[in-house]
């Protein structure tokens, strides 16, 4: 048995206590970084990625935060986050609202991107998807108070196609036409023109996040006109008439 | 102040009680400016490198676009930090072509004229925790608790870990070394307290407690930079006066023994893979103990 005293029992006590000590005390920092980090990753609801970004988990996963794609938007669209932002620290986004994407057709901030954050996949720049555009208050826009305002859709990069007019009446004036700004997701890039252009002091208009701002339908819900139109014809054949039967045994005058 | 100056024998206390100025010798034997070369010239490199990412934002030359993290140099070659590259691999991602060959130009670099070159002579933190080491002996201030010298190796491993576990480029989130020179170029918003606090953690708590004992970016330039081809040397090993000036300047002062002592029959090479290749040892030595060699020059002259 080696005594407790022995000088190497002793060397061997400090390094391993030593060992403990870095080991345990890199596991709290990096379990302390590792948490920041899942905590930091919320995306707020008005910071937008540039085109061609990864799903946020992915593009946090993949973007080294160099500012390439910073410094290649002519439009100085895109900013890096800085700690206080409360978009994760040193990763590119852009408020709609100040300034918005100009849609580049050569979007020169996917090129500049040397870590697949942003999708070189991405070459047409009307399929972006940096976002979608939400009507999200129907009590101020001027167009539901039954103005032509049109700002946002005169605006829209893809007008006529992300954003329609659709016409409603007026239950108001019970005379006129409401001209509603309506949003199509398979054709929004985004971009944010119209929370921009929106002439009030707060924009009625805004873009989120797609995962913000969407829906999704259950995955085994069919729409019936749908499937009939896909058909060519009803599938569950065509409406049996049913004949109308009257209790003939009642007395005429309940006929 | 009048007492002392009145008092008959000005004793010598007072000035025992300043610390030692490191490189006093040096200079006495070789003037100022060659017992500071080494250290002029890298705080040349670490400025122009600096400047060479400024130029552009600030004057609309665009030599290098970007930051530490990953650069493009004259709209061709790219450089990227191995570290933020493992980071992403860690987390289950391949980065694009450009990312990857950046990596790997900037580890192959490294591996040949030292990892921890970077530290010394590239990272803008490196300016900071300098000053705070002068500022600490200066000040005399031996306060505070070194963390063990293992634990940037473990962070590093720490760093990758969470990474995995997270699927997201963790270190980024708190790194002050890209939160600096990104903020420099970019903004740096609250990340000025994060890299204040490493100059406060290094001057109170810690004497070279970032660069020397956490980094986990340093850690991983000392592993890429661990056979690398260039070194220094204590050739004239045997002319040391163990004035100790070496030791008081050096931000690893345990890279130093092994070579200057012979430990075990060792070479004059410093071979540890944390030594920076900063080259203050061989400006403060006044009988010229150091100086850069090859890894392969093994030579120690009397």
């Amino acid at each position: 048995m080696a005594s407790p005293n022995r000088p190497e029992s002793s060397s061997r006590r400090r390094f391993l206590n030593n060992v403990a000590g870095a080991a345990g005390g890199a596991a709290m920092l990096s379990l302390g970084v590792g948490l920041y980090a899942k905590q930091a990753s919320a995306l707020p609801a008005l910071a937008l990625r540039p085109p061609g970004a990864l799903g946020e988990a992915d593009f946090l996963g993949t973007c080294i935060r160099c500012g390439l794609c910073v410094r290649d938007c002519p439009y100085d669209t895109l900013s890096l986050a800085q700690l206080g932002d409360h978009v994760a620290t040193g990763s590119p986004y852009f408020t709609a609202r100040q300034v918005p994407c100009e849609m580049c057709e050569n979007i020169p901030c996917v090129r500049a991107c040397p870590s697949g954050a942003l999708d070189r996949g991405l070459t047409d720049i009307g399929k972006a998807k940096m976002g979608l555009a939400v009507l999200v208050d129907q009590e101020t826009c001027l167009n539901f108070l039954g103005l032509r305002c049109d700002v946002c859709y005169r605006v829209c990069p893809v007008i006529d196609k992300a954003i329609t007019l659709e016409r409603r009446h007026n239950p108001r004036s019970d005379r006129h036409a409401l001209l509603i700004p309506t949003v199509h997701s398979d054709a929004c890039t985004g971009c944010g023109k119209c929370e921009k252009s929106c002439v009030l002091p707060e924009a009625a208009i805004k873009v989120f996040p797609f995962a913000i701002a969407k829906g999704q339908a259950a995955a085994h819900y069919r729409k019936g006109w749908e499937e009939k139109d896909k058909a060519g014809g009803s599938l569950i054949g065509d409406q049996i008439q049913m004949p109308t039967r009257r209790p003939d045994a009642l007395p005429e005058a309940v006929k | 102040m009048t007492a002392m100056a009145a008092a008959p024998n000005p004793a010598p206390a007072p000035a025992r009680r300043m610390p030692p100025v490191p490189g006093r010798s040096a200079i006495a034997a070789r003037g100022w400016h060659a017992a500071h070369k080494w250290l002029l010239a890298r705080r040349v490199v670490q400025m122009a490198t600096l400047l060479l990412f400024l130029a552009g934002p600030w004057f609309g030359i665009w030599i290098v676009k970007g930051n530490l993290s990953s650069s493009l140099a004259l709209g061709v070659l790219p450089l990227t930090d191995p570290l933020l590259v493992l980071q992403s691999l860690a987390a289950g991602h391949l980065p694009y072509r450009d990312a990857l060959i950046g990596a790997a130009i900037v580890a192959l670099f490294y591996a040949l004229v030292g990892g921890r070159v970077f530290c010394s002579w590239v990272c803008p933190v490196n300016v900071l925790t300098d000053a705070a080491a002068w500022l600490r002996r200066r000040l005399g201030i031996k306060s505070g608790r070194t963390p063990p010298e293992a634990l940037r190796w473990w962070l590093l491993a720490g760093v990758l870990a969470a990474s995995a576990a997270t699927g997201s480029i963790a270190w980024e989130f708190v790194n002050p070394v890209s939160m600096l020179h990104r903020g420099v170029i970019f903004g740096i918003g609250a990340g000025l307290a994060i890299v204040a606090a490493v100059f406060v953690f290094d001057l109170l708590v810690a004497s070279r407690g970032w660069c020397g004992h956490v980094c986990p970016m340093g850690a991983l330039y000392a592993l890429v930079g661990a056979r690398s081809v260039l070194r220094v040397s204590a050739v004239r090993r045997a002319k040391c006066d163990d004035c100790m000036d070496c030791f008081t300047v050096c931000p690893e002062p345990q890279v130093i023994r092994p070579a200057l002592k012979s430990v075990g029959g060792a070479g004059p090479l410093i071979q540890a893979p944390a030594c920076t290749n900063c080259g203050r040892c061989i400006d403060v030595c006044s009988v010229d103990v150091f100086r850069f060699a090859t890894r392969f020059d093994q030579r120690s002259e009397s």
